[in-house]
């Protein structure tokens, strides 16, 4: 959110109401000069109207139906898919009734999946943009490396992960070799396995805006820090670390968001027990069971609760430079 | 009162921790690749002292601080302070700090957070107590809330500055610390940093490619080029009597005239530069017989009128005025002597009668101010260099 705000205020209409702004009185350019930069400020304003009407047609409009389908009511006697506008805010209570766990769970799934990314990706991002430094023909190869799983589908990559955890393969015979896994302890369809294809998934929404971040980071100041009596790991706390939170904030928002209301790798890699995330309740409430205002009030109930963390989180971690 | 106090107090640490602690650079080499940074560098930095390492940019001075901070490891060579070998030393471990060529403040922290940096990482007690007294001593103690980003480029510096000397390191490494400045407020600043210096009583290692910065800071003065250390002393006497034409051409003006040697003399020799006979002293001469080049500089020599030039032909030459810029307070000349050259004449404006171009003219001088370096060597090696460094 703070993230749009911060482009918004760089973008076309801040720069045209900065010009408009310029008081008239004894301008000493011609009718016709202020008559151009007068069009080119209105300029401005025709050139977000596009974004305007999307984010009007496809976000602030299905949000407001949204609502308004979570509180419609089934009449008695109806046929399935029949309902009728109502306020029936019961519908909310019904639906968290039933569904809390799940939605909870869809929360720790994301956090554990969000951490996760965040150890591999740091490290990546440190790695290609600062000690890489330079070296750009082998920043790129590794950049690409990043994106490349892009390159396949999303459903592909994850059915991956069910050979790559299935009770043959590779990880389970490793980890069963090791004793970390019982004799007859399995991977596949367990909440493991959801969080690795939610980790592996979003990685590089975490990857990417700390690479972004950190490849600005002006190496001097590690510099200063190891020249002030800071060790290696002590100049990383306190001088790369917080400089790099605006990127860390950005990955670690890009990933936990989308990956709560995932249901893509709860389906696939999970199982129908102690694994269902929310996105599934949702779907199957929408497209199953055919339950509009249900599914309409766990959305929305999801959406709040997004936003309820998220500026949580932003206070507690957010820096100025983000806000 | 609390400079005084920080004064006291570095005293005793220094006394304490560095006491006696020189800085030795023992035939330091580092090479990026095929290319020699610093050369097979000798120094020996006595404790207490104001030293600067002065030379044209790109001669290897930030690479050789580098060195003595440990953020770059040399080719070969070994460095010690106070006789402890910290070649293999790392960066955080050495009793060194340095005043970074562009500040390199922490942007994310408070003026006092940086300055209290180096301190909170050793776990020294009463940290925010004696950065914010270094804070006093640069006189920014009440910018200590700010961002650096909220400071001015000098208020800056003076941030930096404090973050280094509030850890009374054994030696304090400055590079270039005053180039970001205005003319006007590195004057300023240079008193002040002298003041400073004196004060807390570290030593310090400038790095400048500003000769009269060396020249009014330093007590020792290293003139350093292509990785080398041309010739090192006290500002006056490198000034007096350079021994390479670099170092004559780098540090001020020098007139360098080619000659032979044609008589020796005992205490002097007797040089014959196309007709005119030269004297040098021995002690004063870099080479002995064969080619020579005659030194003088333009302040010290006296311009006549030719019928006033009588007496002891040698150490004159006649010549015709090519070119003159009054400043007021002094006129400088050039002067066009036949086979010899053009030479530079700074004349004191004592209300005599100015020459014009086209003027006869004899130049002359004392035998004291002249000096002899090697004839083999580029009579205008160094002058490039000075003219680019002076430079804004
Ligand atoms: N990391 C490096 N890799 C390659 N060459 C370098 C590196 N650092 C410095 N140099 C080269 O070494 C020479 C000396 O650099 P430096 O010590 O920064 O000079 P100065 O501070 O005197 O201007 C320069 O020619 C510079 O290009
Ligand atoms: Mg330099």
């Amino acid at each position: 959110m703070s993230l749009l705000a911060r482009n918004r205020g760089n973008g076309p209409a801040a720069d045209a109401s900065g010009k408009a702004a310029r008081p008239g009185g004894k301008d000493p350019r011609s009718a016709g000069e202020i008559g151009a930069e007068r069009r080119r400020s209105r300029m401005g304003y025709w050139l977000i109207l596009p974004g305007f009407a999307f984010m009007l047609l496809f976000f602030v409009l299905p949000v407001f139906s949204l609502l308004a389908t979570s509180l419609y009511a089934k009449p008695p006697g109806a046929d399935v898919g029949q309902f009728v506008p109502a306020l029936q805010f019961g519908n909310y209570a019904d639906v968290l009734g039933a569904y809390w766990q799940e939605l909870l769970r869809s929360f720790a799934f994301a956090l554990v999946a969000t951490v996760a990314a965040l150890l591999i990706g740091y490290p990546m991002a440190y790695l290609v943009a600062v000690r890489l430094r330079g070296r750009k023909l082998l920043q790129g190869i590794l950049l690409v490396l990043i994106i490349a799983p892009f390159f396949t589908s999303f459903i592909l990559r994850t059915q991956a992960w069910k050979q790559i955890l299935a009770d043959e393969g590779p990880v389970v015979a490793v980890l069963r070799a090791v004793a970390l896994l019982p004799e007859d302890g399995r991977l596949t369809a367990t909440a493991f396995a959801v969080v690795c294809g939610l980790t592996y998934n979003f990685l590089p929404f975490m990857t990417l805006p700390i690479y972004a971040n950190l490849e600005r980071l002006d190496t001097r100041l590690i510099e200063a820090g190891t020249d002030l009596y800071a060790s290696p790991f002590q100049t990383f706390r306190t001088v790369t670390l917080p400089l790099s939170m605006p990127g860390v904030m950005a990955g670690t928002l890009l990933t936990f968001i989308p990956a709560s209301g995932d249901y893509i790798n709860a389906a696939l890699l999970g199982n129908n027990q102690d694994t269902t995330m929310i996105g599934q309740v949702i779907d199957s409430r929408f497209f199953r069971v055919v339950d509009y205002p249900g599914a309409s009030a766990l959305s929305f109930v999801l959406m709040l609760a997004i936003l309820a963390l998220v500026i949580l989180y932003v206070r507690r971690f957010g820096t100025k430079e983000l806000l | 009162m609390v400079q005084e106090r920080l004064a006291e107090e570095t005293t005793t640490a220094a006394g304490r921790d560095s006491g006696g602690a020189d800085l030795v650079l023992d035939s330091v080499t580092k090479r990026f690749a095929d290319f020699v940074a610093v050369d097979d560098l000798n120094l020996t930095i006595p404790a207490g002292s104001f030293f600067a390492l002065l030379g044209p940019s790109g001669c290897g001075k930030t690479t050789t601080l580098r060195m003595v901070a440990g953020l770059e490891q040399p080719t070969s060579g070994t460095l010690s302070i106070g006789g402890r070998d910290i070649t293999r030393t790392g960066a955080h471990e050495r009793p060194v700090n340095t005043v970074f060529q562009n500040y390199a403040l922490f942007p994310h922290m408070s003026v006092l957070d940086n300055v209290a940096f180096g301190l909170k990482r050793r776990k020294i007690r009463g940290a925010e107590a004696r950065a914010k007294s270094a804070l006093e001593l640069v006189e920014l103690g009440h910018l200590a809330a700010r961002r650096p980003g909220q400071l001015s480029g000098g208020q800056q510096q003076r941030v930096a500055l404090a973050r280094a000397i509030v850890n009374r390191p054994a030696v304090l490494l400055l590079d270039e610390p005053l180039g970001a400045l205005d003319m006007k407020l590195r004057r300023q600043m240079q008193v002040e940093l002298k003041n400073i210096q004196l004060e807390v009583g570290l030593t310090f290692v400038h790095v400048t490619h500003d000769q009269e910065e060396a020249m009014t800071m330093a007590d020792t003065v290293a003139v350093m080029n292509a990785g080398r250390v041309e010739q090192m002393g006290a500002p006056r006497e490198l000034y007096e009597l350079p021994r390479t034409a670099f170092v004559a051409n780098f540090l001020g003006k020098s007139n360098l005239v080619p000659g032979e040697v044609i008589e020796d003399r005992g205490d002097a020799v007797v040089v014959n530069a196309r007709g005119n006979r030269l004297t040098v002293l021995k002690e004063r001469a870099a080479a002995h017989h064969g080619r020579v080049l005659v030194g003088i500089r333009p302040e010290k020599l006296k311009m006549m009128w030719p019928q006033d030039a009588a007496g002891d032909p040698d150490n004159m030459l006649h010549g015709r005025v090519a070119d003159t810029s009054f400043t007021g307070v002094s006129t400088d000349y050039l002067v066009d002597v036949p086979g010899v050259g053009r030479l530079g004449v700074f004349s004191q404006n004592h209300g005599q009668q100015l020459a014009r171009p086209g003027d006869e003219v004899v130049l002359c001088w004392d035998t004291a101010h002249a000096f002899g370096l090697d004839g083999r060597e580029d009579s205008s090696a160094g002058a490039a260099e000075a003219a680019e460094a002076a430079a804004p």
